[in-house]
């Protein structure tokens, strides 16, 4: 059976979320498995984050290299492709590190790559059967892995429910191990987001528009409805893209998380980088005209409306 | 600069409903409208841009079949000097690691200093320019969402978590995935489209790249799609059924019980 590893996440000493899903995910490919995790960094923060990582894993592999100190997917690549032995199962979280790193770590290890699993069925002989979504999660796939040679899987983050299982693990130093971890990129510094005018984390109520809302004129409408509700409008990623609404204004994994009482989605797909700025549960409505859309699955309340005919009848009725 | 861009064409999910056949084995594919995939739009945009600030030239390149011409040469409207359409029966089935095989042949026959993809495509994977970049050994950045190029090196930033921004140094040659929000991709109207529509577009084989038959498609896949499926849905949102005044005032009621109208 394939040894399985899991590539741990962390900032500033501390484990991230990630770090227990993997766990799980390693126990849904094989519940026997004794998985070992890898932490890579340099330092303290280093050494605390291995920490954090042995109450998860019996094992905890630990990278120390200066060149580490920040993940720069170009040499954590260089020295997992060393470390890791040939064959093995490599867990990473599918973010934004991970897409960075892991597609390439494949072909060095001549590995499998399957990136964005949602779901795990577990190992039939070298086959490791996963659950997929396509075409922005409107259509979900079984994929069947062929791990003979081992396999780098991306995991997206959310799918597996930690389940609350410690260990008390024993952390083994591998720098030694590393190698040679110059690289061609280098990483300068961290740009910290702009903050707006208007703080989307702060609102109770948000309406929040989509591709759905077709025009920048139309971004109008929704401020109406807002403003008739007492709600600040936030939107998903596209309506930034193309410069309708401020950044600041963007929920999802790459904009704000927010955590209102109240999500109005007006013409969003429910796409998962967009829901990953959405937490603390709140009440979920969706209007949207394609009785299809994903949004419809973790939304409380659905409507199957033109958003454009729907906001401002609503604004009318509030009026 | 000689910059090559990766494009697909893709069904376009903000045009279509997608659905799936009964079987199981695809997507409903008869009436679906397609495109050149979201990213490699921009990534084709950027590029332009690149080679109009410090010269040189752009190629668009894909892996597909006949269809794909098309997208080429959208993109060649778009101001991309050249497409290459990159097709063979032995190409079919082709999972990441095949399509970025195929295109690292065809990159190995050139000489670019840059090859830009898009960070994902329809399926989400965001794998393909990471590959390509291992495959040829080149230094690789994804989600990047700013170019600057500063003599032999490029300066560039990639998109992290919270919309924060990681500044990077990058030696060329090297391959960049490219994220949304980059840059605003010019629009192509017909007349544009039709500028190019006698232009030659080179269409390259397994035999030209010389790509041995077994290497890619199908049958060299690691990863095989087993089925498409219908998820057993969790307990899904409450539709509200009739007029649109009627779903109004339900929803309003259900607002005010959750606090969220005064
Ligand atoms: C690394 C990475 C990070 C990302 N980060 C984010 C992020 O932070 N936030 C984010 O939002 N996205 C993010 N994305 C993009 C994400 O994958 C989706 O592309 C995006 O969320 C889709 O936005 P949307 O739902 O508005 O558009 P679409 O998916 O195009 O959906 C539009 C919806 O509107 C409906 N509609 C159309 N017209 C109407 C109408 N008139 N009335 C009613 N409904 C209508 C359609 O049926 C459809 O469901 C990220 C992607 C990547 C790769
Ligand atoms: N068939 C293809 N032909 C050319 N480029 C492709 C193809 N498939 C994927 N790519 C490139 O790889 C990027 C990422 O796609 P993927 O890894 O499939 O999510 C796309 O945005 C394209 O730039």
């Amino acid at each position: 059976m394939a040894q399985i590893f899991a590539y741990i996440a962390h900032k500033n000493g501390v484990v991230e979320d990630s770090a227990a899903e993997l766990a799980v995910a390693a126990k849904k490919i094989d519940a026997a498995a004794q998985v070992t995790a890898i932490v890579t960094g340099s330092g303290s923060t280093l050494d605390s984050a291995c920490q954090g990582a042995a109450k998860l894993y019996a094992q905890v592999w630990k990278v120390d290299n200066a060149a580490l100190a920040y993940p720069n997917g170009e040499v954590v690549r260089k020295a997992l492709a060393k470390i890791v032995p040939a064959g093995s199962i490599l867990l990473v979280p599918h973010d934004t590190f991970g897409m960075d790193m892991a597609p390439g770590l494949s072909i060095k290890l001549d590995a499998a790559y399957a990136a964005d699993i949602v779901g795990l069925d577990g190992l039939d002989g070298a086959t490791l059967k996963a659950v997929r979504q396509e075409f922005a999660g409107m259509a979900h796939t079984h994929v069947a892995i062929d791990t003979a040679k081992g396999a780098v899987l991306t995991l997206r983050p959310g799918s597996f429910q930690p389940d609350g299982a410690g260990a008390s693990g024993s952390v083994t130093d591998k720098s030694g191990d590393a190698g040679d971890l110059s690289a061609k990129r280098r990483f300068l510094q961290v740009v910290e987001a702009e903050t707006g005018d208007v703080d989307i984390t702060k609102a109770d109520v948000l309406v929040s528009v989509g591709r759905g809302i077709e025009d920048a004129e139309n971004i109008s409408i929704a401020q109406e409805l807002a403003d008739a509700m007492g709600a600040v409008v936030s939107c998903s990623r596209p309506i930034v893209d193309a410069k309708w609404l401020e950044k600041a204004r963007q929920v999802g994994t790459s904009g704000k998380t927010v955590k209102p009482k109240v999500y109005m989605a007006m013409g969003i797909s429910g796409s998962f980088q967009h829901l990953g700025g959405i937490k603390g549960s709140p009440f979920i409505v969706a209007v949207n005209k394609n009785p299809k859309a994903p949004i419809f699955q973790v939304a409380d309340v659905g409507i199957v409306e033109n958003i454009l005919e729907f906001m401002p009848a609503m604004t009318e009725k509030l009026g | 600069m000689e910059i090559l861009v990766c494009v697909k064409r893709v069904p376009d999910t903000a045009e279509n409903e997608i659905s799936i056949k009964g079987d199981g084995t695809d997507i409903e594919r008869d009436d679906l409208v397609y495109s050149v995939n979201e990213w490699d739009n921009y990534a084709t945009e950027e590029a332009i841009q690149i080679r109009d600030k410090v010269g040189g030239s752009v190629t668009v390149v894909t892996v597909g079949d006949s269809e794909s011409e098309e997208i080429l040469r959208r993109q060649m409207a778009m101001g991309a000097d050249k497409g290459i359409l990159l097709a063979d029966d032995a190409f079919e089935g082709s999972d990441g690691r095949g399509i970025a095989s195929i295109l690292k042949a065809e990159i190995q026959k050139g000489k670019y200093d840059l090859v830009l993809t898009g960070a994902q495509a329809d399926d989400g994977a965001a794998q393909v320019g990471g590959m390509l970049a291992a495959m040829l050994d080149w230094p690789y950045a994804s989600l990047v969402n700013k170019v600057d190029v500063e003599g032999g090196k490029l300066k560039i930033g990639r998109e992290i978590e919270g919309g924060n921004q990681e500044m990077n140094e990058i030696e060329l040659p090297c391959v960049l995935s490219i994220q949304t929000g980059i840059n605003e991709p010019r629009y192509v109207g017909i007349r544009g489209i039709r500028k190019v529509a006698s232009v030659e577009i080179p269409s390259h084989g397994a035999g030209d790249l010389g790509i041995a038959a077994g290497s890619v498609g199908a049958a060299a896949a690691k990863v095989k799609r087993a089925d498409y499926f219908t998820p057993e849905l969790g307990k899904g949102a409450e539709i509200l059924e009739g007029s649109m005044e009627e779903k109004i005032d339900k929803l309003i009621e259900l607002l005010k019980a959750k606090g969220g109208l005064k």
